[in-house]
């Protein structure tokens, strides 16, 4: 092999590696959150909704969750606009996102709540609080607080599975590597980076999230 | 200008699925003994042995599988080889399920009790015969649903790779819409045919896990 590896060109092109990480973030925090609202709710619908949503939410589930998200970004981008839905390539990967962690965080979501005694919700009853101030205070914040590892890691998941939105030309980190790849002809090198980036960005969510677990869950989490 | 019919995009989806299917094979069953070997150095002693392994596991688990693909397809035509799509995609997802596999089997053998390691090494067991006789009959039926779950992962994961090139069911997606000009059938498709490939396997792993039920009776 000899190659001579040159990095030369990150002097030129760090601006643009700098906006790749900006919309990589951005897409992973709205899809973030949007996407364990979705979640939550889906597994309140699937957990504790009425008869008729749950087998709607459980096919939406088993779908989102044995296709890949590439497909998902693809049906959402190229195929909703045959039905009259046209969106940006931001929004089509934010939803991508949202929808495809709804389905993840619902069925995480829903093995905290499934996790609950029963005792529980009466205790909650017994205190006077209605169904939904049961739920949120009784049933789901414990739940949270007991999935919140396995939830952080399928936002870190979805953050890593974000560089597919590049294929629909969203402009995150995978789309800067391939723009400097195809103008400075070193491909590898723009790769290494960029994957040397997710690594530090993987890592750096993780322990954001960990601390975000501490700060609202603050009394029972020992660890 | 040619008319499709649906059946002419199922047929053509359909046979570019065959490539899905064998990617995901190699893969998974490459995956597999890449990820047992590693396995064996994670939980061995020594010290180099699991740090390396788990440098590897973090490193895999930490970057995109897409960034993965492009560094096995750029990285091994630095020597000098043309590198066709299918070789940087089977490499790539080779090491990609090998660090979840052994990072899944791994947590499947440290949930064997410690005192069975010492009552077998009482008995004046070696390392291998400990593994062979005693930890790994364990673990096995602790690790078939798990092991089964994360083979939906490959078949999606094997998406990625037309990304690269390699024309399997995604990328065939793509060619066949250029062509039809019609997406929404056809990514509908391409997503129903990825659907029964992986829900089968999604159902057998929950049902194993029921069946087995392993995970609370092993204490």
């Amino acid at each position: 092999m000899n190659y001579a590896f040159d990095y030369g060109w990150l002097l030129v092109y760090w601006p643009v590696l700098v906006k790749g990480i900006a919309i990589t973030l951005e897409l992973t925090l709205v899809g973030g959150a949007l996407g364990v609202a979705l979640g939550i709710a889906c597994a309140w619908a699937r957990a504790l909704g009425p008869g008729w949503l749950r087998p709607f939410v459980a096919a939406y589930v088993e779908l989102i969750r044995n296709t890949p998200f590439l497909i998902q970004l693809f049906f959402i981008f190229f195929g909703l606009p045959a039905l009259g839905v046209r969106m940006g390539e931001l929004e089509a990967a934010n939803l991508a996102m949202v929808i495809n962690l709804g389905a993840y965080g619902c069925e995480i979501i829903r093995a905290g709540i499934q996790a609950t005694p029963n005792g529980q919700f009466e205790a909650g009853a017994s205190l006077g609080m209605s169904r939904l101030q049961t739920f949120w205070h009784v049933v789901l914040i414990p739940a949270l607080q007991r999935i919140w590892p396995a939830l952080s890691s399928q936002i870190v998941i979805v953050m890593l599975g974000s560089a597919a939105v590049s294929q629909i030309a969203a402009e995150d980190l995978t789309f800067a590597a391939n723009f400097i790849q195809s103008r400075t002809f070193r491909a590898f090198e723009s790769y290494f980076v960029a994957t040397l980036i997710y690594l530090v960005l993987a890592i750096a969510l993780r322990q954001a999230l960990r601390g975000l677990g501490w700060t609202l869950f603050p009394k029972r989490t020992a660890r | 200008m040619n008319e499709f019919t649906t059946w002419d995009i199922l047929r053509n989806l359909l046979l570019a699925a065959r490539w899905t299917v064998l990617l995901s094979l190699v893969s998974f069953i490459g995956g597999g003994l890449v990820g047992a070997a590693l396995l064996f150095a994670r939980i061995g002693k020594g010290r180099i042995g699991p740090t390396f392994v788990k440098a590897y596991v973090e490193l895999f688990q930490g970057t995109p599988l897409l960034m993965q693909l492009f560094l096995a397809f750029f990285g091994l035509g630095l020597f000098g080889v043309d590198v066709p799509a299918w070789l940087a995609a089977g490499v790539a997802l080779i090491l990609w399920s090998a660090a979840f596999l052994t990072e899944i089997w791994r947590g499947c053998v440290e949930s064997i009790a410690r005192g069975q390691w010492e009552a077998s090494s009482s008995l004046g067991m070696g390392y291998l015969q400990q593994m062979r006789h005693v930890i790994l009959p364990q673990a096995l039926r602790i690790a078939v649903p798990p092991t089964v779950g994360f083979s939906v992962q490959v078949v999606k994961g094997t998406a990625l790779t037309s990304i690269i090139g390699f024309v399997e069911l995604s990328k065939a997606g793509t060619i066949v819409t250029n062509a039809t000009f019609e997406p929404f059938t056809v990514y509908g498709l391409v997503a129903l045919i990825y659907f029964c490939l992986c829900w089968p396997l999604s159902r057998s792993s929950q049902i194993l896990e029921r069946k087995l039920n392993v995970a609370h009776r092993n204490h």
